[in-house]
């Protein structure tokens, strides 16, 4: 039975995690809107990328002497996972589904005989793959220095990978992030990124002139298209993070509400046990006389 | 209206103008081009250089590197990894740009070597033309 005093700070205790957690909860609140609005912002130039390169692509795809970055190179027997997550922790699961799902297709393509390279970008997925994943680690980009994200990260990661790519280090490039949907749920993801897939192969563009020409243009676009894809997934990624955050510490602002009720009254109640046992003590001493 | 069309500038991190321009000079791989209302359907690569958009409401001036421009008879849309308003436009800025051209260049492969000199000597170009 922990006595009054202890009782009491324990209280207090509880009290002063539950303001932390409510702040924290407020700055993710606020951190949340600028990353909303900045995958917002980045919304349109993705998707006439996008939809241009498709279209390119789908005219390229079969021909002869198509770029690597869309063809590939003829193998898949190595693959780089790109891992993405957060710098920080205490944002519930955020951290823990990406590392899965990276884990769980590491562990399948290494069943089908084939290698696995991993390159982290966020401290925490480094952490968390160490374990058991330290031996297929390449690499990894530290984004505690960034404070915002821009597109030049971006591009040095994508600059990175497809140096890799060009010194033959890998065939096939996956990116694993969480897509925001919304405050409570975020999904993770996998993306192809080496070689290119384009969901709908894009409305062949045939009316087009192109300067100086088709080829040179999709040369030109598929290196940048990775550097666009994998800073689309940055800000889905720091969407996400603060979201997770938020509602992981809005429960647990909600448990430290909970929990300060239980021990105020449990408070209570040894209070007023200890103020019965004192009169019980006093009126049977006074009988006994 | 068929004079005027539609004009969009995006760069990565944020939509820089969206408006009704009468023509649009953009600074191609080729060469420049002006587009206007009802071009025939165009995409071109960028180079370093200067695009500008002439409007009913004046003349803006953009620094661009890095991207395509989609020309289609109602409009036209530009696509740059970076873009600038020049009235923002720092020399330092410039000076980072021919740097980074430079850096590229000394590393390029034989296969890349020619255009990664075409990238020096582009942003060479846009600095003397902004002087």
């Amino acid at each position: 039975m922990p006595s009054l005093k202890d009782l009491k700070n324990r209280i207090n205790s509880v009290k002063s995690t539950r303001k932390i957690t409510k702040a924290m909860q407020m700055v993710a609140a606020a951190k949340l809107r600028r990353a909303q609005d900045a995958a917002e912002a980045a919304r349109p130039y993705t998707e006439r990328f996008t939809a241009v390169v498709a279209g390119l692509a789908a005219g390229q795809k079969g021909a002869d002497g198509a770029p690597r970055l869309l063809a590939g190179t003829g193998s898949d027997k190595v693959h780089l996972l790109v891992v993405m997550t957060s710098e920080r922790g205490l944002c519930g699961g955020f951290n823990s589904t990406i590392v899965r799902l990276a884990k769980a297709r590491a562990t399948e393509l290494q069943a089908k005989g084939h290698t696995v390279k991993i390159l982290t970008v966020g401290k925490k997925g480094r952490e968390q793959l160490k374990r058991d994943w330290s031996a297929q680690m390449v690499g990894h980009v530290d984004l505690s220095e960034v404070k915002k994200l821009g597109y030049d990260v971006a591009r040095k990661i994508a600059a990175d990978v497809l140096a890799r790519f060009d010194a033959g280090e890998f065939d096939v490039a996956t990116i694993f992030f969480n897509r925001f949907q919304s405050v409570i749920s975020q999904v993770p993801t996998a993306t192809q990124v080496i070689p290119a897939v384009f969901e709908s192969g894009g409305t062949a563009s045939a009316q087009y002139d192109y300067e100086p020409s088709e080829e040179a243009i999709l040369a030109d676009l598929l290196p940048r298209n990775v550097a666009t894809q994998i800073f689309a997934a940055l800000l889905e990624n720091a969407a996400s993070e603060q979201g997770a955050r938020m509602s992981a510490m809005d429960n647990a602002t909600r448990n430290a509400g909970d929990m300060i009720n239980r021990l105020t009254i449990q408070y209570n109640r040894s209070r007023q046990a200890s103020i019965t046992k004192e009169l019980i003590e006093i009126i049977s001493g006074a009988e006994a006389l | 209206m068929a004079d005027l069309m539609q004009f969009d500038l995006v760069s990565p991190e944020r939509r820089l103008a969206s408006v009704k321009a009468r023509e649009v000079q953009i600074p191609g791989a080729d060469g420049d081009l002006t587009a206007m209302a009802l071009h025939a359907p165009t995409i071109t690569t960028l180079r370093p250089g200067i695009l500008r958009v002439v409007a009913d409401g004046g003349t803006t001036d953009y620094a661009v590197t890095g991207g395509f421009a989609e020309i289609t008879p109602e409009g036209t849309s530009v696509l740059a990894e970076r873009a600038i308003p020049v009235a923002d436009l720092t020399a330092a800025m410039v000076d980072e740009l021919v740097a980074e051209a430079e850096k590229a260049a000394e590393g390029a492969s034989a296969d890349t070597k020619y255009a990664a000199a075409k990238l020096v000597n582009d942003t060479k170009a846009l600095r003397a033309a902004l002087r």
